[in-house]
């Protein structure tokens, strides 16, 4: 019987995952090479949604840079708009008023649990349990809800200009947060009802997409999926911005680094978020929510560089001003685009649907990768 | 001529009697065929379009929302729209794919439910085929379906399709082995291949509470495992959307989709008919033991619905599965089939023996 297994001549042959492919949540085309079901390489090509944002940047003001930044993670955006007016303030040596920093700090971390929750869906209908999909959006939407009241947008929200907030919270803002809160406190047991404790997705998920803390740190694998191989990543931690300074939260470490310890930091992390918000919903300092800047923000020459904790990992902005009304250059460095990077790493040896398993737990969102 | 609806066997000798009368004898047999083989694709056509409309509202109620609203009262008119949209589209097929077995291979899925449907007993006296081998040719039918997904995935020219197929092929052949040892565990118990004598033989109650422990753990083994054999999750592993796409039929499109959707539902009534047949007394009312009383209460319920209510039921059962659970990796299915569903069933069996030779069942 061995005999004639040996005698058999295999080949491996390769497909192609994308640009159009129901879990690639994107346009992301990876060039597997498969032995069987087993995958032996994983390549992702990248450029299917290239905008040239950072190009697009060098002709904007640097209020205009703000928006396009919305464009890159789509689902972190009040972050990356953050990110960049940090930067703004930074080179401006511009104190923003307390106010500011707070509501900043509460709008960042529901768009954190927002993305989260979108994750959580989407993880379990990759793993084939469509239902969770509609109760993580049935959960989001009463952010997005909260979001349309204060910000006028839903999903590409806006919120921030050098300096500031583009205007004030809704006098609504503070109770619905706080109904929220209280609806999701409730609602996130469930989750762990429906695939925590669920045989089946432990089966999918536990061993599978081992990184390693080297090389999570060797490959800039950075928010929770990063946190999940025991690597000590999180900004907010290492270099407190707006209020997180003030607000007491655990950094969420897991030692495994495999698909359920990057899923159990994720839902740690919403638990931690919905802390840092009740510390600071009730406590938002009264006073002006926009500092005084001129309408043509010229940066002084020089380099800056802000780095902040969007639900993927490390955001940084990079801007390099020649004392023109527009940036010289700006480089994002996107935290999906290095997170992607270590893929191949992680699932060569296992099967096509761990590969699911691992793209989603390393939460990818493809607009962050080809900016 | 003598219609009951609590026993057909009259209505259809009646109707056979009269076209053997007023055509020869041979003729009259052809004609009545052709009556019941209408009778059933009009049966099938219903099947898939209640069985659709039930599956998505199932569905959005587990998924709190309403499922389809818009066409006819309630979404009820969604599916005949579906079907229509599906029946105008462009079959499209790739360049380089086998046309003669792309082009077979749909009808090679729906000959197996066809086949098994005549055999199922929807009520007493309303049986199309009464075999003697009744399961036998049941599971030998039903197998004929893995062909035609074999030969879709081969003929498409697409490695997701070959690779949803193989994994189907896999599935279905290891899975078949369950089924079929957990069918055998009530027929040791009953004596019997034949469908209406298993029905008959519940008569004092049906076999899942008479035959206890064995018929629980062979009926929860049929469950598992039938649901692996008709490719739904959570072993959805041939079409897994998120891994192959649609698997086996991602190059399908129009009407020979849809094809493969309905072989899917009908494949499922078969499956939660079979299980109400074989251990839910198919069409006999709940009997306890002699307790007239009770017993002729139940008897006034007719046979058919009987039938009908414990097939919805299985059916919602199946159903709940599907949008509960993630889905199984293809080695982990194998695992559960070959390491643990298989050792245990043929314990089963053994266990059933036992019971049935000391006489410990109901």
């Amino acid at each position: 019987m061995e005999e004639v297994a040996q005698n058999i001549e295999t080949q491996e042959y390769f497909i192609n995952m994308g640009p159009q492919h129901p879990s690639t949540h994107g346009v992301l085309r990876l060039m597997l090479t498969l032995d069987g079901e087993i995958i032996k390489k994983v390549e992702p090509h990248l450029g299917f949604i290239h905008r040239s944002i950072e190009k697009m940047c060098e002709k904007d003001s640097y209020q205009q840079v703000v928006h396009l930044t919305d464009r890159m993670d789509y689902l972190g955006c009040h972050i990356n708009n953050e990110a960049v007016c940090l930067t703004v303030e930074k080179g401006l040596e511009l104190e923003v008023p307390e106010r500011v920093k707070v509501i900043r700090t509460i709008i960042s971390e529901l768009t954190r649990l927002s993305s989260h929750q979108l994750w959580w869906g989407v993880m379990g209908m990759d793993l084939g349990a469509i239902t969770t999909f509609l109760y993580g959006f049935r959960d989001r939407e009463m952010i997005t809800d909260i979001f349309e009241e204060t910000c006028g947008a839903r999903l590409t929200m806006n919120y921030n200009v050098p300096g500031g907030l583009m205007f004030d919270i809704h006098p609504n803002f503070q109770n619905r947060t706080k109904q929220f809160l209280e609806h999701f406190k409730k609602k996130l047991p469930e989750y762990d009802e429906l695939l925590t404790g669920n045989v089946i997705f432990t089966e999918r998920t536990k061993g599978i997409g081992y990184l390693s803390k080297e090389d999570a740190i060797s490959y800039g694998v950075t928010g929770p999926s990063g946190r999940a191989s025991g690597f000590s990543c999180d900004v907010r931690k290492k270099n407190p911005y707006s209020a997180y300074d003030r607000v007491d939260f655990k950094e969420i470490l897991f030692m495994e680094g495999d698909c359920f310890a990057r899923y159990q930091a994720r839902i740690a992390e919403m638990w931690e978020s919905m802390k840092i918000i009740e510390q600071l919903i009730d406590n938002i300092p009264e006073g002006e929510y926009k500092a005084k800047t001129k309408a043509v923000i010229k940066l002084p020459p020089g380099e800056y560089y802000q780095r902040v904790e969007t639900p993927r990992g490390e955001l940084g902005v990079y801007i390099i001003s020649d004392n023109k009304k527009n940036p010289y250059r700006v480089k994002f460095r996107s935290p999906g685009f290095s997170n992607l990077s270590a893929l191949d790493k992680m699932a060569r040896g296992f099967k096509i649907a761990d590969l699911v398993a691992i793209m989603s737990t390393l939460d990818l969102v493809i607009p962050d990768i080809d900016r | 001529m003598g219609f009951s609806i609590y026993d057909f066997s009259d209505f259809i000798n009646n109707i056979h009697a009269f076209l053997s009368e007023t055509f020869s004898p041979v003729a009259g047999n052809i004609i009545g065929m052709v009556i019941v083989a209408a009778c059933f694709l009009g049966f099938i056509a219903l099947l898939g379009l209640s069985l659709v409309y039930i599956e998505r509202k199932v569905c959005a109620l587990f998924q709190q929302r309403l499922g389809p609203m818009r066409v006819g009262k309630w979404g009820t008119a969604q599916t005949v729209a579906d079907i229509i949209k599906l029946i105008f589209k462009e079959p499209l097929m790739t360049k380089d794919s086998d046309k003669f077995l792309f082009n077979l291979a749909p009808f090679i899925v729906m000959i197996a439910p066809v086949m098994a449907i005549s055999l199922i007993p929807f009520s007493k006296g309303l049986q199309a085929v009464d075999f003697d081998i009744g399961i036998f040719y049941i599971v030998a039918v039903s197998s004929i379906g893995v062909t035609g997904i074999l030969l879709a995935g081969w003929s498409s020219n697409n490695k997701y399709s070959l690779i949803g197929a193989m994994r189907s092929g896999a599935q279905i052949v290891s899975y078949e082995l369950s089924v079929i040892l957990s069918l055998l565990t009530i027929v040791v118990l009953s004596g019997s291949l034949q469908l209406s004598v298993i029905v008959e033989s519940q008569r004092e109650g049906w076999w899942i509470f008479r035959g206890h422990i064995p018929a629980i753990i062979a009926f929860i083994i049929f469950i598992v495992a039938s649901t692996a054999e008709s490719n739904r999750g959570p072993f959805d592993m041939a079409e897994a959307e998120s891994e192959l796409t649609a698997g086996f039929h991602t190059e399908y499109s129009g009407i020979k989709f849809a094809y493969f959707f309905l072989a899917e539902y009908v494949n499922m009534f078969i499956i939660a008919a079979v299980g109400a047949t074989i251990f839910f007394g198919g069409w006999m009312p709940l009997h306890i033991g002699n307790i007239e009383f009770f017993n002729n209460a139940m008897d006034l319920i007719p046979p058919v619905i009987w039938f009908f209510m414990k097939v919805s039921a299985i059916i919602f059962l199946l159903m709940w599965f599907k949008w509960t659970f993630p889905r199984l990796r293809i080695d982990q299915m194998l695992t559960l089939e070959w390491k643990y569903l298989l050792p245990l069933n043929i314990m089963n069996i053994l266990l059933m023996s036992i019971v049935v030779l000391t006489d410990f069942h109901f």
